[in-house]
């Protein structure tokens, strides 16, 4: 039996009717056609799929579109504003922080959550902020560098 | 002085990744398209009594669901690489008898949507008679194992022996000193982040077919699917290969999966996509590695080693993938040598069939194979020695001054400087430091080591001849064309293919300075088959040296073509021309201001008002470009690690990777693909395994069992260059994609044992978990 | 990949959520779905309807008072982990919630979810074992409260009742009494992020001596268990390494669970490793 969701994407509100069985994931990529969030696996490890959801970062592939009914999402494409790049995107363009760029929307998602809790991660604690995110292309090197050269340059809050 | 090659300019191709604008291929949404989902065996080896298809056929939302009774207009699966005698077994795109490994396919259904799909495949009934399974390469040919195919007896696919045995046998014969191993290099999944994915649209009306696919090598596969399998002739079929998520191999060969989708497509009369889970990824997409091998290394009393022979019995799994036999032979036994003399090798391979997933090229495709029989023999026979790891290796080094080095397994080495690359290493890591810091430690009773491993690969594959003598099936050249067009921009066109590799940036650079005009003027294009009629795709770290060499001979052309313009435009003789690649200008020798701009040149081929006799007008240069030999980039890598001794585990304390890849175009690119290899070279050491149980089910079928490395397991990799040109191809440039791999396995593996040498443990096999290693370390106490 | 077509119902209340689970045999409560939803995209779970109860207020939050903490049933693995106040209250408890899985499961994964999963490889059952909580269930019969030794069963099975809903846990304060220290250590699988082995210990001190050990081994059996030899071999000694090393060694746990990764005789001996390490922080921790 169909469900109506409303979820807010990136600032836009839509209402759509959707199976209960469906992924956010799916209902991203395949309903709004945001498909900057990617599926990497089956199992909830990879992280590809991570948006943020209500202010924090989740696994997209494990949540409902019906879970998400009322609550209001960023996805990879929500992250610059004003055609200008987040901290975090350019951070990673700077130091190379991405190879085949697959998993990249998800762990820029991450790095920008990781940062808003914690804006001065020690390196211990970034790459275990990282646990929920695979990288295959890069053995994470330059992903460290990118969240560091971001912290840096990202405004203290007031 | 070159502006953009050297340099570690950003790459041009991230604005899109970082936005989360890629192309992937299952990004793609076409009107009216339809969704395919195959079903697939869950025995490792049975009969296929029957299959229902019924209750699938009726669910609402499934356009058609089909067998291997419906395919069978689809041609089989070929063999893209036959060495001598080998056995390619018939290899049906949907099984109809027999299924011979766990994800072995055997229907498909097409839908309005994935979940139908997937709905419709748990309706379909088959009837299994399971059989008995064989995993195991040694056991396929006792007697009373199971046959993998009728054609195939004993499951052997090939056999295959290479160098001089006699010197091989003289050199034990004369030893004074023989070390021998048992090593097991075991199953690897590939993992790539993107699973496989292919998107197909039959134009019925132009008998034209467009398949978009994860593919490392497009028009590879464009030319094996319509010589060998679908009924579509190559100028009717266009694949495109957009922004691809990594592929380390194994999106090289062609797949069942590629033919099915655009049949499919063909018989619903919709656009069909296909994109695998990732435990269906696990179970289809070759895996790599399986080696079992008996080892020995012959030394004189001094050092010096004098023979190397190894005995390898290589697993392909169920069927031969498209260059299956080409990873443990001709990529394997010709690099025994490493980077050392060593008169007398001699290298046996068996190729064998069993009931499990097939194997193929896997980030370094036979080198890293090779790297560890000889690193790990290299660093017990210094041991067993006495002598010190490093010290060793520098003694049985091939010197500077002996290259070209024509090592006695085909392979001539191209240029190198060994103990250069050792010295450097030694310094980065402070290796006396290390050295000190672990006596140190072991004073206290920790278990900390410190291990080294120098290695070569033979990269950039491969001249074409060569290619043929040893059984490839088609070429191995590259493709690059430039077009100028008139307005002084220009198109540079590859055959390569970048799914990671940043070639949209790396090429640009070459391009960029071979004509001395801006790197923004320059759009380099891959992956499309209508625009890039002719390619090989990228693997082998062959894409810079072999596709970069096509484009800068391209450049050429296009330099000699516009000296002709403008020698004539200027009145003056052609060898008096003088191409500036620093300012993009021809100008005649010794009067500068007499010159002529790129783009006037570019506008002036175009208007064709004032051209030399002869000439055509229009400036676009295409080059097939076969490379000489392959290139030879070598490592040496030094890691420092401590076991905890109650637990086993392992943790890396240091990595240093210091590598010679040649002339490097882009050294932040570069220094990204060695850490990227490292990762994964270090997975194979301590954590990956794809496993298979006894019946054959594969155990690690998803990521909750299969272990890639995450970001918490390293500490930071610190990279350092040393820079040996390679003297054959037109940029100095060796392959950098797999070294890092191909090296960080051995010296990871040499660190932990190096760890527990005080115990008197001489050998592990990979993955060294921690279970693995507590169990020799109670054995060793025991004893 | 896609779960099987499941019907959804999304509950206002516990009372709700308890009417619609009697009415509808084969339907499963939705929380944070983290252990859920996983097993419905392998068609491994099939319910046939959800009923959502992740939107009633009064399952979430944390109440800390002098002697105990009371956390509703659906308060996420982030929250418990950042918590001021069970930082101090229930120190042990924080620590182990931000050693599940990662950041992103863990604010979605509820302690509700996860301990009515009781999967043997999860943290939090092994620690309520430790911590000697109790559960607070509604059910059509109406609330009990259940301690959390006899809320686990067996692997993946609890003392929960079909329509029953499990919406508070209460833990000790601990923290707020002195002379008392917990840890809690979990060997990480490489692959899954799940505990392999994971141990919980707690040692309450008086004059210098054990007064109490509390040793709980997760991952080796079915469900966590008590190393109750262990605890006994303390019982009155004095926290130093050689008497925690000894006392660590007598665990007398049968491990009946192993895998490719982890023989059970292997995670049998992490154990102990384990124990030993946990009670020795724990026992720093008490010395305040």
């Amino acid at each position: 039996m169909a469900q109506m969701v409303s979820i807010t994407v990136n600032g836009m509100a839509y209402t759509k009717e959707v199976e209960p069985r469906l992924l956010l994931a799916h209902f991203l990529r395949e309903e709004l056609g945001l498909t900057g969030t990617n599926v990497g696996c089956d199992t909830s490890q990879c992280g590809a799929c991570t948006v943020l959801m209500d202010g924090v970062a989740v696994k997209s592939c494990t949540v409902l579109a019906v879970q998400a009914d009322g609550s209001t999402v960023t996805t990879i494409e929500g992250l610059a504003s004003d055609g200008k790049l987040h901290p975090v995107q350019n951070a990673f363009w700077e130091k190379h922080g991405l190879q085949c760029g697959f998993c990249t929307p998800g762990m820029i998602i991450t790095v920008v959550d990781l940062l808003e809790r914690n804006p001065h991660p020690t390196d211990e604690e970034i790459r275990h902020g990282l646990d929920g995110n695979i990288c295959r292309c890069t053995g994470y090197e330059n992903i460290v560098r990118a969240v560091k050269y971001a912290a840096d340059a990202m405004p203290e809050e007031a | 002085m070159s502006k953009y090659v050297g340099t570690s300019m950003k790459r041009r191709e991230d604005p899109r990744f970082i936005q989360g604008r890629g192309s992937y291929v299952a990004n793609l949404k076409l009107p009216n398209m339809a969704y395919l989902a195959i079903k697939r065996s869950p025995y490792a080896h049975a009969h296929i009594k029957s299959i229902n298809t019924s209750k699938a056929k009726a669910l609402p939302g499934v356009l058609g669901v089909f067998t291997g009774a419906d395919t069978s207009d689809v041609g089989m699966l070929p063999s893209g690489w036959n060495v001598p005698g080998i056995k390619v077994p018939a290899q049906r795109v949907l099984q109809t008898d027999k299924v011979r490994h766990v994800g072995d396919r055997v229907a498909m259904v097409v839908a309005e949507d994935p979940y139908i799909a997937q709905d419709a495949l748990d309706l379909i009934e088959v009837d299994y008679e399971p059989l008995p399974a064989v995993t195991d390469a040694r056991k396929t040919t006792e007697p009373g194992a199971p046959q993998v195919h009728d054609d195939v007896p004993n499951n052997i696919s090939y056999t295959w022996a290479l160098g001089d045995k006699e010197a091989c046998d003289k050199a034990f014969a004369e030893a004074d000193k023989v070390v021998e191993l048992d090593l097991v290099n075991q199953r690897l999944i590939a993992t790539a982040i993107e699973p496989r994915a292919a998107v197909a649209q039959w134009d019925a009306f132009k008998g034209e077919m467009t398949l978009w696919t994860t593919s490392q090598n497009p028009n590879l596969t464009r030319v094996v699917l319509s010589a060998f399998i679908l009924n579509i002739p190559e100028h009717k079929l266009r694949l495109i290969s957009p922004d691809v998520g990594g592929g380390f191999g194994s999106k090289i060969p062609t797949y069942p999966e590629e033919a099915l989708v655009p049949w499919a497509a063909r018989k619903v009369g919709r656009p069909v996509k296909w994109v695998a889970a990732r435990t269906e990824s696990a179970m289809s997409d070759t895996q790599g590695r399986d080696h079992v091998t008996h080892c020995k290394l012959a030394l004189k009393s001094d050092g010096t080693i004098t023979g190397l022979h190894a005995a390898t019995w290589a697993n392909n799994g169920a069927y031969i993938s498209l260059v299956a036999s080409l990873i443990p032979t001709a990529f394997y036994v010709t690099l025994f040598s490493g980077l050392y003399k060593i008169p007398g090798i001699y290298g046996e391979v068996w190729g064998t069939l069993t009931n499990t997933v097939w194997v193929d090229a896997y980030r370094g495709a036979g080198r890293p194979e090779a790297a560890y029989v000889v690193e790990r023999l290299v660093d017990v026979a210094a041991r067993e020695m006495n002598m010190d790891p490093v010290e060793f290796r520098r003694k049985n080094f091939i010197p500077a001054n002996e290259f070209p080095y024509q090592t006695p397994v085909a392979l001539q080495y191209d240029s190198g400087n060994y103990a250069g690359v050792m010295d450097k290493a030694l310094e980065l890591s402070n290796y006396s430091a290390l050295r000190a810091d672990q006596a140190e430690a072991r004073k206290k009773g920790r278990l900390v080591g410190v291990g080294i491993a120098s290695c070569i690969e033979a990269s950039g594959p491969v001249p074409s001849k060569v290619a043929g003598a040893l059984g490839g099936v088609t070429g191995f050249w590259e493709s690059g064309g430039l077009r100028v067009h008139a307005t002084g921009k220009v198109t540079a066109l590859t055959g390569s293919h970048s799914h990671g590799q940043g070639h949209e940036t790396t090429f640009a650079q070459i391009v960029a300075d071979e004509l001395g005009i801006s790197v923004d003027d320059i759009d380099v294009v891959h992956g499309d088959t209508a625009v890039i009629t002719n390619g090989m795709g990228t693997y082998g770290s062959r894409s810079t040296s072999v596709g970069g060499s096509a484009l800068v001979r391209s450049a050429e052309k296009v330099r000699a073509k516009m000296m002709k313009i403008a020698a004539h435009q200027l009145e003056a003789p052609l060898e008096e021309m003088v191409y500036d690649k620093e300012q993009g200008k021809v100008y005649v020798k010794g009067v500068p201001s007499k010159a002529k701009a790129f783009g006037e040149l570019a506008f002036a081929a175009y208007t064709a008002h004032n051209l030399p006799e002869g000439l055509e007008p229009g400036l676009e240069e295409d080059t097939y470009y076969d490379p000489a030999n392959f290139t030879y980039p070598n490592s040496i890598h030094i890691a420092q690690v401590e076991v905890d001794p109650e637990t086993g585990a392992v943790t890396i304390q240091k990595y240093v990777a210091v590598d010679d890849v040649g002339k490097v175009i882009n050294p932040l690119i570069v220094e990204g693909q060695v850490t990227g290899g490292v990762a994964q070279g270090v997975g194979q050491a301590l954590w990956e395994h794809g496993y298979y149980d006894e019946s054959g089910q594969l155990i690690s079928s998803n990521l909750l069992e299969y272990a890639v490395p995450h970001a918490h397991n390293f500490p930071p990799i610190i990279t350092g260059r040393t820079e040996t040109p390679s003297p054959h191809n037109p940029l100095g440039v060796k392959g950098v994609g797999e070294m890092g791999t191909i090296a960080s396995t051995p010296t990871i593996v040499n660190a932990v044992m190096d760890a527990l040498a005080p115990l008197g443990i001489r050998h592990l096999d990979m993955p060294l978990t921690p279970e693995k290693v507590w169990r020799a370390i109670q054995a060793a106490q025991k004893s | 990949m896609y779960s099987s077509s499941v019907d959804y119902h999304r509950a206002t209340s516990v009372a709700d959520a308890v009417k619609t689970l009697q009415k509808n045999k084969g339907a499963r409560l939705l929380a944070g779905g983290h252990s859920l939803i996983p097993s419905m995209k392998l068609r491994v779970a099939q319910p046939t309807m959800l009923v959502d109860i992740g939107r009633i207020k009064s399952l979430s939050g944390i109440k800390a008072g002098k002697k105990e903490v009371k956390i509703g049933a659906l308060t996420t693995h982030a929250t418990v982990a950042a918590s001021e106040e069970l930082k101090t209250a229930c120190p042990i408890l924080s620590e182990a919630a931000a050693l599940i899985a990662d950041q992103q499961v863990r604010n979605r994964g509820t302690m509700g979810g996860s301990l009515a999963n009781a999967d043997p490889a999860a943290d939090y059952p092994t620690l309520m074992l430790a911590l000697d909580a109790t559960f607070t269930i509604m059910g059509s019969k109406g609330e009990r409260e259940i301690e959390a030794n006899k809320f686990f069963q067996d692997l993946f099975t609890t003392a929960l009742k079909s329509d029953e809903v499990l919406t508070s846990i209460t833990v000790p304060a601990y923290g707020n009494m002195p002379g008392m220290g917990g840890a809690y250590l979990k060997h990480r699988h490489p692959a899954s992020s799940y505990a392999v082995v994971g141990v919980a210990a707690m040692i309450g001190l008086i004059g210098g001596k054990v007064a109490r050990a509390v040793v709980v081994v997760g991952g080796i059996t079915a469900n966590p268990m008590h190393a109750v030899a262990v605890e006994s071999a303390l019982a009155g000694m004095e926290p130093t390494e050689a008497n925690i090393a000894s006392a660590a060694d007598m665990m007398d746990i049968e491990a009946t669970l192993g895998d490719s990764y982890a023989s059970a005789e292997y995670r049998a001996h992490l154990a102990k490793v384990m124990a030993k390490r946990a009670l020795i922080l724990a026992a720093q921790r008490a010395g305040g």
